[in-house]
This record gives structure tokens, C-alpha cells and sequence, in this order.
């Protein structure tokens, strides 16, 4: 996020897309909640009738998939209707004028028809956000898990600039952060084109730190990402070593990924819990779990928290950071002699920039967030507030693309997927909490009551959703709009990855998982 | 420009306990009184977090000038006001009240599982000596039994009628899951249609159950642990689920992890969570935690063998390869989940043990 939890009560004007905050992230969505008791505007685009929806003033049921073709349409009002930050494109940005010509052709009617929503609506929208003194973006993966993921990110950055709604308190392009310690797991390097801290595995004077650093030359060029490495397993990539990640049932394409793990010679899981994963591994280590682990975790605002162990682990369960040294000591590696999760935190303190100032003892209650350049540094809660990491925020010219796969004949319904309240992800964790099936026992599909009588089916009846061979309850509700439906990738007895994900965007790798045309058929009861 | 900024800041004194004090506009006595002079002021119907209420009496001060006590809560600092927030007279208002208050309820004493503020109001009573009896009679608020969920304690036997469990689902969770039926001993709080919780708007956050001062919304999870011996200990952590990053205390009884409760103070969070981290906390202690490390034998199944074993055939797996295929065959898949230290290591063991960038982390699902 560019700004901090906190300012979710600031702005005037907030733009949610693509985030279903009520149920993913609770306690931040209480902060929009308090926004709109003081009076400020809530616009809501998403396909499905969600909470959020509920209480905003403004929503626009966009068709799934069609978040450019709105944003386009937005700037095309704010530059028409002169309400460009006219001083901050001077000062800060580069790249306007292209933009700005590009828009003029992305009509709020163009956009009426991708998006199928009132192009007044989109009018209104624009207006809004655009005469704001302080309006906010907040998004989640139903902006990024498409195709055009990072077209979309980027749609939403171009608003922000023309608007000057960045650098400022209330204000920003906030991505809300699905997991505890995704943003940790990007701070701490784990991603092939960066070291720790965002330092790129392509600039040559990082290349020589870390190879300093590590004691031996590492490649000078980015690695592939896990999906790449995914398609290539059997051919070229040959052993993995996964870590608390459930891959055959939270990534897409279950068949896939499944028989990729299982061409591999080699693959060693640490995990918790005996996952579907794990099953297909080699070897599979048990680690300590939240509560029994001292650590480090960074939020959504990138504010730099302490776990802390309250109890001890299980039988033989052991910290990831000590397994995984242990199998790098025995392969010849150096530097990893730790004797405590401290010594692993301080180590990611020296060699990376943002949290130079940091050590485990600072963060202790939590005060920060990156980048904390310096010791005498008080950290960092509102980015770019006098200038862009990279000097000048950039204009991008984007089109509109349709999504991988689209509705047709043989397959006529929208299916978009998501998470619900009561589950994380594949439910390793909560479905193992007492009392949590009493409120959500099993999963069902979403289907709009009209849509329902115009395709025979029922409510309560379970249907078969084509392609592939899904087997699911059906649940009628007003949250799915025509012709599009809904479920969640929680349950392992309705994995509907297997349908989803066939499209991935060209730069992040991200898969499709928020698009996927299907057909839904009657099972005729027993 | 400091004094400047001063200058422009309307700083007003009063008085309190005949301590001199500043204070800005809109400030209400017992902030003032509480904040800087740092007086104890009993309240219980008040959570810094909710606007103030003015329903249990108990901040009463004596006002120079004014003849009767007023209610500390709701009123606002004004310029030259002469506070006294302790004296005999309102010494023993506040323990009448209290003893009033007592005997509406079955019980005083609920166990510190039920909620994060559930002693205040034993506190109280025993601080000012109020179990005296003095008053009996009616009772208010009735208990319901027939709300089946797990996690929600619905004991309104005990029910002061302080409307924190309303105005924190209203305020702070902007739900509206609960309001309040009927007026004076008929009081009740209940859901919309007087449903079940379930059936309401309610999320399960479990505000209300942290905020109730007497026990009457209660922590039914952590209150299955009654039974477990040992002290209640609190260790301060970050909430495991979402990326908000809510700060929580995991209670422990010996190694026994009991419930959840919210950190106040929580820089995220402000005393904020939701189900998951208010109530999916017993996956920790599961029986089908791993225990072991397993090494899958020819016919497919996992056998335990210790610490170096699987270790040494972990690393000889991947020298294997390496030998076979190059540095570019291993690949690394951090987790989003796991600490700092985990991610840190992980592509550490790739870029030091091989040289290559083959790692990433599960975010592009």
C-alpha cells in the first residue's frame, strides 16, 4: 500500500475495485466503514453484489474482466472535464500528453458496453474521484489475477497521477495483501528478480553484494517464476523445495500441477500439515507453526511486526529458517551458522536498503514501516510524498484486451472465484478451528435467482459445472449478478482451480483465476 | 513555526483535583483528567474506542459551581472549570451505584476467559467493597440459551445494559448485528428479529464479547478451557491470517493455547479483529499437526526417521540432481505465510547453494 491503514478514514472520495474487503480483510474494511460515517464517498466496481457494494454510494456491477475499459473511461471524463492535477503531471509525472491523447477515444459509452454498466455511472464515478481534494484506490487480486493484472494495476496508477491523488495522506494506490507475510516474502527476496529488499537480480553491483555476501558468484540475470518452473518440471527443472504452500490446490490447474510435481526427481516440502502437496513429496519436514515461532511478519502497509512463540511445538517440528539451513550446511553453503531467528532478521537488516535501520530489537512493538533507510530514521507510512522511487510517475498507454477465455455458446456463464469470510485459502488452517463449520460447512456455487428459473435449476440442487467435472451445491443469491457465478477455492471436496487459470499475464505470471466461461448442468437427483 | 502553530491551537486551562491542566476544545472532562494528571476515573460504560455514552453514572465528578455530580464522559471541558474527581460524596455515589448495578446481575465473579474486559466490573466492585446486598430485588437482562453457535456467549443474565457490545458492533465494526429491546429491568439485548446470532448480520468478529465489562457476552471457545490448570498467560503476536496484520495475545494455560484476544494498543488493528483471528486459532494444536520428518519409501508410503536422516537425504536429493541436470534444475517456492526468516532463508539456500535466482513465493496464486 502507498499509504497507511489509517488513512482508509481520510479520504473524501474511495474507489474500491476488485476487492471484497468485508469478508478478506475484516478489519481494514471497518476503517472504510468509519470513512463513510464521516461523510465520505464510497464507489464500488465489482462484478458481484458484495457487502461493500451494499454500502456504497455509487456501485458499478462491472461484467468480470473489464476493469481497463472502466478506467480508460474515467480519465477519459477527468480529462475532459478539465479535472487534471494540472501542477502535479508538471512536476512529478512523465508521459501525459501520450496519455492523455490516447484516452480521448475511451468514451464512458465505449466503455458502457465492455463493462455493461450506465455509462452515467461511469460518468459520475470519474466526477468523483476526480474532484476529490483526497481520493484513495483500494484494490485486491480482483484487479491482479487476470491477464491484464498488470494492465489493470497500471489503469488504476494513471488515474492517480492525472488526479494527483498519490504522496499524500488519504490518498494513494493501495493494494490490500492476501497473506500474512506475502509482502515479507517479497522484502526477503524470495522472488526471482530481486534480492532482499528489492535490490534487481539484473543490476550488477547488487550481483556483487550478494555473491560477496553469500560466498559464491550468482547468476547475473533473473530467474524464472514458479509457474514457468512449474511448466518445465520432468524438463529442466528437476528437484524443488517447497515451504507452507499448498500448490496442487491454491494454484490453477490442479491436473497440471499435480503431474508436474510428481516428474520431478526430487522435492522436499516443510510444511505444518500433511497437504495435498506434501503427499507428493520425497522427503517432508515438519516446522513449527504460528504461536510456536519467533519471527518477523511485514502487513499490507509495510509495517515491520514481531511474532512471538507462545508455545512449544509438536514432537520434532522445527523453525523453517532451521531446516532450511540445515539442508544448505550440508550442501557445502556458507552462512548459515544462526543460532536464532534474531540472527537470521539482523543478517536481512545489513544487506537490505529498506530496512537498514531496523534490527530485531527496534521493531519491537511494531512502530515501522519500510523503508526505514537509517537508525535515526522514524520509517516511511506515506510513499511517495516529494518524488517517485524512480524519479518521475509514468504515464501508461494501455488498451483494453478481453479476458483468456470468454463466454460462448457451448459455455455461456461468467464463473469468477474468490474467497469467503470464514476460510483462508484451502482451509489447512481453518478448517481445522472448532465452531468454524457451524457457520460454513461445505461450498456452493452463486447463482442469481433469475438466472436460475431461466436454466432450470434449482436452489439447493447440485449441478455440474463443464468443462472438467465439478460436482457443486447450488446456492440462489441477489451477490451474483446475471449470468455470472460465484465460488470459493476453499474446499478441497470442490477444487475449482481445476477450471480455472488457463490464461496468465505476460509479465507477472499471475494466472486467470477471477475469469472462466463455463456451463452449468442439472444432476438429476437420486 | 512551532510557536506558531501554538498560537493558532487554542490552548484552554482547567482545573483538576486542584492541578492545573491545558486542554483543547472538545475535550470531554474525563479525557482531560485521565490523559494528563493520568486520574482514575471508574467508568463501564465507556471503551476509549466508541464515542461516549453516559449510561452508567459512574464518572461522576463534582463540578465548582454546579450542584449535582455530572457525568465526566459526556461533559466537555470548559475554560477556568474546577474539577474534583474523588470525594466523599462521590466516593459513595459511585459504590451505591455499584451496589445497585450488583444486584441486578446472577453473578459478579466470570472467568477472566470470558473476555478481554470482563473483570472490570468484579474490579470495581471489589474496589469499592460492593458486595454488600444492600439492594435486592428485580433483575435484569435474560440469558439465552437457545443460540447454538460456538463461539458466542450470550449470558445477558449478567447485563448491566451498558450498550458496548451495540455501539462497538455499530462504531467500530459499522455491522448493526445487535441492538437493544424494552427499557429499565425489561431491558434485553438481542439481534434483528431476535434471530440467532448466525441469522443476523453479526460477522463473529467478537467485539462485543472483548468489550463487555461483566462477562455477559463471553469468549465460548476460550471458555471451554475453564477446566485447564495454570495461570492464564498472554504472549503478544501478529495475527496469522490476512495481510492487515492485527496485533493479538495468544492465552496460554501452561502449553495450552486457549483463545485469542485482541491487542488494543495494536498499531493495525486498534483492538480490532475478525472470526479468523479472534476465533481460528486451534489448528496450532491439531492432531494431524506434522510431528515427524517422513520419507516416502518405494511403495509410496512415509516413514519417520529422525532429524539427520532426513536432512542428509534431503540435501543428497538435491546433489543428485545437481550433478545430473545443472544449477538450473532446483527450484525454490517460498512461503506468504511462514516468517521472515523462512522466506530469508529459503532463497538464501537457492542463490548460496547454487547461484541461480530459481525462487520465488506463492503470490501469483
Amino acid at each position: 500500500m502507498s499509504n497507511p491503514l489509517i488513512d482508509m478514514q481520510k479520504p473524501d472520495v474511495i474507489f474500491a475495485i476488485g476487492t471484497n474487503m468485508t469478508e478478506c480483510h475484516p478489519v481494514a474494511a471497518t476503517g472504510i466503514k468509519k470513512a463513510l460515517a464521516k461523510g465520505s464517498k464510497l464507489i464500488v466496481a465489482d462484478p458481484r453484489r458484495i457487502r461493500l457494494a451494499e454500502i456504497a454510494d455509487l456501485y458499478l456491477p462491472i461484467r468480470v474482466g473489464s476493469d481497463v475499459a472502466l478506467a480508460l473511461a474515467m480519465a477519459h471524463v477527468i480529462v475532459r472535464e478539465g479535472l487534471v492535477d494540472l501542477d502535479f503531471v508538471a512536476d512529478r509525472t512523465t508521459g501525459a500528453e501520450a496519455f492523455f491523447e490516447h484516452v480521448g477515444r475511451f468514451t464512458p459509452e465505449w466503455a458502457s458496453k465492455i463493462c455493461e454498466v450506465p455509462a452515467a455511472d461511469i460518468e459520475t464515478a470519474a466526477l468523483w474521484y476526480g474532484k476529490a481534494d483526497k481520493g484513495a484506490i483500494y484494490y485486491t487480486l480482483g484487479i491482479t489475477e487476470h491477464i491484464c493484472g498488470v494492465d489493470n494495476v497500471q489503469s488504476l496508477c494513471n488515474l492517480a497521477l492525472m488526479t494527483g491523488h498519490i504522496g499524500r495522506e488519504g490518498t494513494g494506490v493501495n493494494p490490500m495483501r492476501g497473506q500474512n507475510n506475502i509482502q515479507g516474502a517479497g522484502d526477503c527476496g524470495a522472488v526471482p528478480a530481486n534480492f532482499p529488499g528489492f535490490q534487481p537480480c539484473n543490476d550488477p553491483a547488487s550481483v556483487e553484494k550478494f555473491s560477496k555476501a553469500y560466498g559464491r558468484q550468482i547468476d547475473g540475470e533473473k530467474g524464472i517464476t514458479k509457474v514457468a518452473a512449474l511448466n518445465l518440471c520432468g524438463n529442466g527443472i528437476h528437484a524443488m523445495i517447497i515451504n507452507g504452500e499448498n500448490t496442487v490446490v491454491s494454484d490453477p490447474d490442479r491436473h497440471h500441477c499435480e503431474h508436474a510435481l510428481k516428474s520431478l526427481d526430487h522435492l522436499v516440502v516443510i510444511d505444518i500439515f500433511m497437504t495435498d502437496t506434501a503427499e507428493l513429496a520425497d522427503i517432508v519436514l515438519p516446522a513449527t507453526s504460528w504461536g510456536e515461532t519467533d519471527g518477523v511478519q511485514t502487513n499490507t502497509e509495510r509495517r515491520v511486526q514481531r511474532l512471538r512463540k507462545a508455545v512449544e511445538p509438536p514432537g520434532e517440528a522445527k523453525p523453517d529458517w532451521w531446516i532450511v539451513s540445515e539442508i544448505g550446511k550440508r550442501l557445502g553453503a556458507h552462512g548459515f551458522e544462526y543460532e536464532s531467528a534474531k540472527d537470521v532478521f539482523n543478517e536481512l537488516c545489513e544487506l537490505s536498503p529498506i530496512y537498514n535501520g531496523l534490527d530485531w530489537d527496534r521493531i519491537d512493538k511494531g512502530e515501522y514501516q519500510w523503508p526505514v533507510p537509517t537508525k535515526d530514521h522514524p520509517g516511511t507510512p506515506i510513499l511517495h510524498i516529494n518524488e517517485f522511487k524512480n524519479g518521475r510517475g509514468v504515464f501508461k498507454v494501455i488498451g483494453y484486451r478481453d479476458p483468456a477465455e470468454v463466454i460462448n455458446d457451448e459455455f455461456p456463464v461468467w464463473l469468477t472465484t474468490g474467497r469467503r469470510l470464514q476460510a483462508y485459502h484451502t482451509r489447512t488452517q481453518t478448517g481445522r478451528s472448532a465452531g468454524i463449520d457451524y457457520l460454513l460447512a461445505e461450498e456452493s456455487l452463486e447463482v442469481n435467482p433469475a438466472d436460475l428459473e431461466a436454466w432450470g435449476l434449482k436452489d439447493g440442487q447440485t449441478c455440474k459445472i463443464s468443462s472438467g467435472s465439478l460436482e457443486i451445491k447450488i446456492k440462489a443469491t441477489e451477490i451474483s449478478p446475471r449470468g455470472t457465478v460465484f465460488t470459493s477455492f476453499s474446499f478441497a471436496d470442490v477444487p475449482v482451480n481445476i477450471l480455472t487459470g488457463s490464461g496468465y499475464d505476460p509479465i507477472t505470471d499471475t494466472a486467470e483465476l477471477k475469469v472462466c466461461p463455463v456451463r452449468l448442468e442439472a444432476i438429476p437427483d437420486v | 513555526m512551532i510557536a506558531e502553530a501554538k498560537a493558532e491551537l487554542k490552548v484552554m486551562t482547567m482545573t483538576v483535583d486542584n492541578q492545573t491542566v491545558n486542554f483543547t476544545e472538545g475535550e470531554t472532562i474525563y479525557q482531560v483528567a485521565t490523559r494528563r494528571p493520568g486520574k482514575e476515573i471508574p467508568t463501564l460504560c465507556y471503551d476509549d474506542r466508541l464515542e461516549a455514552f453516559g449510561a452508567c453514572r459512574l464518572c461522576v465528578v463534582e463540578v465548582e459551581g454546579v450542584r449535582a455530580p455530572v457525568a465526566s464522559c459526556t461533559t466537555k471541558a470548559t475554560e477556568g472549570m474546577k474539577v474534583t474527581t474523588q470525594s466523599a460524596r462521590i466516593e459513595k455515589y459511585r459504590k451505591t451505584l455499584l451496589e445497585m448495578v450488583a444486584s441486578e446481575n446472577r453473578s459478579i465473579d466470570v472467568d477472566p476467559l470470558s473476555g478481554y474486559a470482563s473483570q472490570e466490573f468484579r474490579m470495581l466492585i471489589d474496589h469499592y467493597d460492593a458486595r454488600t446486598g444492600r439492594f435486592a430485588g428485580k433483575k435484569s437482562g435474560t440469558s439465552n440459551t437457545s443460540d447454538k453457535n460456538p463461539f458466542i456467549l450470550r449470558d445477558y443474565d449478567n447485563c448491566i445494559s451498558c450498550y458496548r457490545c451495540v455501539r462497538v458492533c455499530a462504531e467500530q465494526e459499522g455491522d448493526h448485528a445487535i441492538n437493544v429491546m424494552n427499557r429499565g429491568f425489561s431491558t434485553q439485548i438481542i439481534t434483528e428479529f431476535n434471530r440467532q446470532l448466525r441469522d443476523s448480520q453479526c460477522t463473529f468478529c467478537g467485539q462485543c464479547v472483548q468489550t463487555c465489562p461483566t462477562g455477559a457476552l463471553g469468549d465460548a471457545k476460550a471458555l471451554r478451557a475453564v477446566e485447564v490448570e495454570g495461570k492464564i498467560e498472554k504472549t503478544r503476536t501478529i495475527c496469522p491470517y490476512c495481510g492487515v496484520g492485527c496485533s493479538v495475545d495468544i492465552m496460554t494455560r501452561g502449553q495450552k493455547i486457549v483463545g485469542v484476544q485482541p491487542a488494543m494498543d495494536g498499531p493495525a488493528n486498534k483492538g480490532a479483529l475478525c472470526i479468523k483471528g479472534q476465533f481460528a486459532f486451534d489448528f496450532v494444536q491439531h492432531e494431524d499437526r506434522l510431528t515427524q520428518p517422513l520419507i516416502k519409501q518405494e511403495d509410496g508410503t512415509f516413514k519417520e526417521v529422525d532429524w539427520d536422516t532426513a536432512l542428509d537425504a534431503a540435501a543428497d536429493g538435491y546433489r543428485k540432481v545437481l550433478e545430473k541436470y545443472g544449477r538450473h534444475a532446483i527450484y525454490g517456492v517460498a512461503s506468504g505465510r511462514a516468517p521472515h526468516e523462512a522466506a530469508y532463508t529459503m532463497q538464501k539456500f537457492i542463490r548460496a547453494s547454487f547461484g541461480t535466482n530459481y525462487i520465488d513465493n506463492c503470490s501469483r496464486a
